[in-house]
């Protein structure tokens, strides 16, 4: 179990978890989302910029959260700037199963190097209660670029 | 009884007394208290389990209470021996469960204080009672422009109903304040009451920041000026048990599982000729007086709220915890429990880093803390790998939260079989979390 803990709280969470990476609100976003996790209270919103061809020019967040989500969101952000709408959807499918513990039948090469570094995250899969702590920027994320203005990962 | 007369040596490690001098707390070593709290840790099997390889610290009893061996062997008796539905058959077994059914009701009563068993009504939980009164009472007695108040320190059953009530007939809620320490304002509560308060909706003890209120006080001021008064006593009952005759309150609300009984059961306890003025909150079978298709007349309260089968083992159930906390006598466990949150609270003043919220004057075994730098879900989930068990998040009381600028907070609170060695192990694992986070 412990082994489990030290495997969740990687150094690379903890950096993220403390020092996040696109954390500020940017001016010229096209689209924003909430996203709340309401069993322990965190709650972001996500900006993204989608250019020309859906392209994501970028991505930021703010907000308050555990060092799960907070990780989360930071690596995303950086994760996703450059990708096509499309891309990220397809990714966030990639990660979820990963959190979730399921397996991933194939991964695109293109997708090789963030998942790399994804799968820091992947230590939720011991902790269920968890997975909506992971996947919360994602989730919102998805909301934003696709119209919604709000998502709850209950 | 198991008020064992036992001298502290016997009861605690060694370690403990040493510690309790040098803080100077209300324990001395030569102090004889009457509880035993190894012999009531044996009735409660929960209390054996091992979570991830360490001895379970249950630290979450606010939200939900172990159960003793009591409560579940008479729980299991019943079912296996007594059981069918009530107030219908005129079999054995049926007369069986129904006397079982109603005599919980009067081990309630005695309990509560109560005038008659009549004044109390079963429900599913504390949320049921306080929606039953907000629907039944609130849309008979109430008008728009009434006010309501509430405190601060309210769980979301206190306020949603309320809000529910608002939109539906257009009253207003007024919100009591608090201070940072969580003491609730007396003077400014005053203020609030005029001729337009209708009703004063407050909690006996904060879920969140373990303030005590002072509801006697609270239902004096209601009353000079004609309003009524609910108390949410699901908290507060635990801790101090309530008279309800001598606190005059027209309503009192608490739930089961907190006080060592099953979940699915909870009571409202009403003032009779209040009650018999309320309509019905749920139709059906049971709270009947004569049926026709053109015109239904009810029976009198408790039966005109309990529509329908009711919990029937879970009010057998709650009656054996009632039994057995009375048994050990709630004030031995008072006094336990304070001693213990003395303990605790100067324990977890040690960790560099960690607040508590909720430092009123007169305070239940409850202890909301933050540590710096880690969020409370964080510290729920690493603590659990060291068998620790409390509360992470708003606990369900949002506004709060809000108050605070919290989202989050940790929340150990105590029941009335926790020992020093739970402290400890509490303190141990947040030392962890903090090794963890650097």
């Amino acid at each position: 179990m412990e082994d489990d803990i030290r495997e969740l709280y990687q150094e690379v969470i903890l950096d993220h978890g403390k020092n996040p990476r696109n954390f500020r609100h940017p001016e010229d976003a096209t689209c924003e989302a909430n996203g709340n996790n309401p069993l322990c209270g965190d709650k972001l919103t996500v900006f993204v910029k989608v250019g020309v061809d859906q392209n994501i020019e970028d991505a930021a967040f703010e907000g308050r959260g555990c060092a799960i989500s907070v990780a989360s969101a930071s690596m995303m952000t950086d994760i996703v700037t450059g990708k096509k709408v499309a891309e990220v959807d397809a990714l966030f499918e990639i990660f979820h199963k990963m959190c979730k513990g399921e397996e991933v039948v194939e991964t695109p090469e293109k997708f090789e190097d963030d998942l790399d570094k994804l799968v820091v995250l992947s230590g939720v899969k011991q902790f269920p209660m968890r997975v909506k702590c992971a996947t919360l920027a994602w989730h919102t994320i998805n909301a934003a670029v696709h119209g919604e203005k709000a998502v709850s990962s209950e | 009884m198991r008020t064992i007369k036992v001298s502290l040596e016997t009861q605690f490690p060694n370690g403990w007394i040493g510690r309790m001098t040098a803080l100077n707390t209300v324990l001395k070593s030569d102090t004889e208290i009457d509880y035993n709290v190894g012999a009531i840790r044996a009735d409660f099997p929960a209390l054996d389990l091992k979570i991830n390889g360490h001895p379970l610290a249950f630290l979450d009893s606010g939200a939900s209470a172990q159960k003793p061996v009591q409560v579940l062997d008479r729980m299991d008796h019943a079912y296996r021996s007594e059981y069918a539905n009530v107030h219908r058959g005129a079999y054995t077994l049926s007369q069986l469960a129904t006397d079982n059914y109603e005599n919980a009701r009067m081990t309630v009563a005695n309990f509560m204080n109560a005038k008659t068993p009549d004044e109390v009504i079963f429900t599913r939980n504390v949320t049921a009672a306080i929606n039953l009164v907000a629907y039944s009472y609130g849309r008979t007695f109430l008008r728009a422009g009434d006010e309501i108040i509430i405190s601060h320190m309210e769980h979301h059953a206190n306020i949603v109903p309320w809000q529910l009530l608002r939109d539906a007939i257009g009253v207003e809620i007024k919100i009591a304040p608090i201070d940072d320490h969580g003491n609730f304002l007396m003077d400014k509560f005053e203020k609030l009451l005029c001729p337009k308060t209708k009703l004063v909706a407050v909690t006996h003890v904060s879920n969140v920041l373990g303030t005590i209120l002072p509801i006697k006080e609270i239902v004096r001021q209601a009353h000079n000026i004609g309003a009524h008064v609910l108390i949410d006593g699901c908290q507060g009952i635990v801790h101090e048990g309530v008279d309800v005759q001598d606190l005059d309150a027209e309503f009192y609300a608490f739930t089961g599982h907190k006080l060592y009984g099953p979940s699915g059961i909870g009571v409202l306890w009403g003032k009779l000729d209040l009650l018999n003025k309320m309509p019905p909150y749920e139709g059906g079978g049971d709270m009947i007086e004569n049926v026709t298709f053109e015109k239904t007349t009810y029976r009198e309260a408790p039966a005109r709220f309990e529509a329908g089968t009711p919990p029937i083992i879970e009010a057998v159930g709650l009656a054996a915890a009632i039994d057995y906390v009375t048994g050990v006598g709630l004030e031995n466990i008072a006094n336990h429990e304070t001693q213990l949150l003395t303990y605790a609270t100067n324990h977890l003043a040690e960790i560099d880093g960690l607040r508590i919220i909720g430092q009123a004057d007169n305070k239940a075994p409850i202890i909301s803390f933050e540590l710096d730098g880690v969020h409370a879900h964080d510290i729920g989930t690493i603590i659990d790998s060291k068998g620790v068990a409390v509360r992470a998040g708003h606990h369900c009381a949002q506004p709060l939260m809000d108050r605070y600028g919290l989202v989050a907070t940790a929340r150990a609170s105590l029941g009335m079989y926790n020992n020093t060695d739970d402290i400890d192990q509490l303190v141990d694992a947040l030392n962890y979390v903090k090794d963890i986070f650097g």
